[in-house]
């Protein structure tokens, strides 16, 4: 029996995300009494196996299958049944993100395990049966699913517990699915990484700006802020819509849903297409000319004033307790 | 080309969401429901477009009762030319992706399309569960969609970035923002749509792998604590010692 992980590389590095998923997996291994196996597709730096250790993996399966490199789902869900089934797996779990959209329903359908995808809870375990609690109606509830399936998979969301330390000798295993190459059915044309820049979803404060900015041009301060607090930027979707900033950045109902430690609205009125992106986020703090906004009812911190003023006097406040702080 | 359109009914974005029998049901008294935004807007008007340029035709599927048959209908008036509806209440996400991959399965569609996710239980399952079950290749979040004889070319959003591929029918496909614009139905749609095909066929799958116990709604925000806006360290003092969030 084992968990098993699967821990995927953001730029060659294990994200905080991915950190949270071994805590995560941890926790359940313990709670079932048995141990946490990662399965790791890419190529892998030995410092980065050491991170695996330092979390409390017991046991790394490292793939030599260099096909694997390439987001192919279909394969990628057939490498990681092999493993499910040569580790005999209670549970396998991923981190909420674009691999686990892509991979861990064909993973559920063909093993037939019950899926809860973006859990926010630790199972809680009665023998065969997990109840795990995930977000539904965009945020707006909180359902508690059961399974009892033999295996049972899981995406865990970030954000959703505290990473913790506890250092661990792990097996390193060499790991061959050996697929087809009939497995392999999607071409890959072109690849384009954003690079550099922190991500939106892994970010622990995000600094987002709204209509109420007037104009791409005006985007400095949002820049020069998230700058000093190690921050990402986003933006609202009209914001999005008129090209002042890239959709990549769109955070809403229709654009990316992100739930850092903090969010800092500026500009944004709060509209509940725009909620439903944001509203996991631990606190937020808005900005607004206007008293009547109504992300004010969302938010746990708020500054009625034009931002114009406001923003940069506040990048001024952060810049001055940064200094002194570090 | 023949595509197949999974739609979704979900209640409407702004609806106020409460629950009844003891926390254990959504409560649908009043609320008004609409097609799934994503399966409407990207997936179903992408569909509606490629087949008014290159010909063939676009099926919508729904697993639901008779109170499906308003989306449905708009569905045909968007630009479907048929529709299914499977009698049975969506269960989870594991029964309605097999309903739709067994009425699928032999019936020669090039490929299916889903919306990225419902805005009811926000999983992004269904579209990648109908591959698992079928063996097709699944290109998730795709945010576009061109075809070429039986090629199709896509974009889809992966961890970090973005990637164009290509891969040859059938496909599944779930679609996200850029996939098309909205389209709003005309009369003649409208009109049109009151006399195509809707056929109802029984469920034939049976299988669940999840349940939800129960639903509760998210702690209550205390309430906003309001800083003037000429002292915007009294803001940052909070964030530190208060929120412990810098």
């Amino acid at each position: 029996m084992s968990i098993l992980l699967f821990t995927e590389l953001s730029n060659n590095k294990f994200s905080k995300a991915t950190l949270e998923l071994i805590t995560y997996g941890r926790k359940v291994a313990q709670a079932c009494n048995t141990s946490v196996t990662a399965v790791i597709l890419e190529e892998v730096s030995p410092d980065q196996i050491m991170q695996l250790s330092k979390y409390g993996v017991n046991k790394i399966l490292k793939n030599t299958d260099v096909r694997l490199h390439h987001f192919e789902p279909n394969a990628i869900a057939k490498a990681l049944i092999s493993a499910a089934q040569q580790e005999n797996a209670t549970a396998f779990i991923f981190s909420a993100g674009y691999t686990s959209k892509a991979v861990a329903p064909i993973v559920a359908a063909k093993l037939k395990a019950g899926y809860v995808p973006g859990a926010i809870s630790l199972p809680e375990i009665q023998g065969n049966e997990w109840h795990i609690n995930k977000n539904v109606f965009s945020g707006k509830a909180i359902a508690e699913y059961t399974i009892t399936t033999p295996v049972k998979v899981i995406s865990l969301l970030p954000n959703s517990l505290a990473v913790e330390s506890a250092e661990t000798s792990s097996q390193i295993v060499d790991f061959n699915a050996n697929l087809n190459d009939g497995d392999f059915k999607i071409k890959s044309l072109e690849v384009h990484k954003a690079g550099g820049k922190i991500s939106l979803t892994d970010a622990e404060i995000v600094v987002s700006g709204g209509r109420g900015l007037k104009g791409a041009e005006n985007w400095g301060m949002i820049e020069e802020m998230a700058n000093i607090l190690s921050a990402a930027t986003a933006c609202s979707r009209p914001v999005s819509d008129m090209h002042w900033r890239s959709h990549e950045e769109h955070v809403g109902q229709t654009g990316l849903t992100i739930r850092p430690n903090l969010y800092i609205a500026i500009g944004i009125s709060g509209a509940i297409q725009h909620l439903a992106g944001v509203n996991g986020s631990k606190v937020i703090v808005v900005i607004n000319n206007d008293p009547e906004a109504p992300f004010f009812k969302a938010a746990d911190y708020g500054i009625v004033g034009d931002a114009f003023q406001v923003v940069p006097k506040l990048n001024e406040a952060f810049k001055k307790f940064k200094a002194t702080t570090h | 080309m023949k595509i197949l359109v999974c739609i979704s009914k979900v209640p409407d974005t702004t609806t106020k969401i409460a629950f009844t029998d003891n926390n254990t049901k959504f409560n649908s008294d009043k609320v008004q429901f609409i097609m799934n935004p994503y399966d409407e807007w990207y997936a179903l008007v992408r569909a509606c477009e490629l087949k008014e340029k290159y010909g063939g035709s676009v099926t919508a599927i729904n697993i639901g009762g008779a109170d499906s048959d308003p989306i449905i209908r708009r569905a045909l008036a968007i630009g479907a030319d048929d529709a299914v509806r499977i009698d049975s209440e969506a269960r989870d996400s594991f029964f309605v992706a097999n309903e739709i991959a067994i009425y699928a399965k032999d019936k020669g569609f090039d490929m299916i399309l889903t919306g990225k996710e419902t805005i009811d239980y926000n999983g992004s399952v269904v579209g990648g569960m109908i591959a698992g079950i079928l063996d097709w290749p699944y290109i998730s979040l795709a945010s576009s969609l061109e075809t070429e004889g039986n090629t199709a070319t896509l974009d889809r959003e992966i961890s970090g970035g973005r990637e164009k591929v290509q891969v040859q029918f059938p496909f599944v496909a779930s679609a996200s923002k850029g996939m098309a614009e909205a389209r709003i139905p005309n009369i003649r749609g409208i009109t049109a749509a009151r006399t195509k095909p809707l056929v109802v066929i029984a469920s034939s799958g049976n299988e669940v792998l999840t349940q939800v116990r129960s639903y509760k709604l998210p702690p209550e925000k205390t309430g906003v604590k309001l800083i003037p806006a000429d002292n915007p360290e009294q803001l940052v003092n909070l964030l530190h010692n208060e929120a412990k969030v810098i």
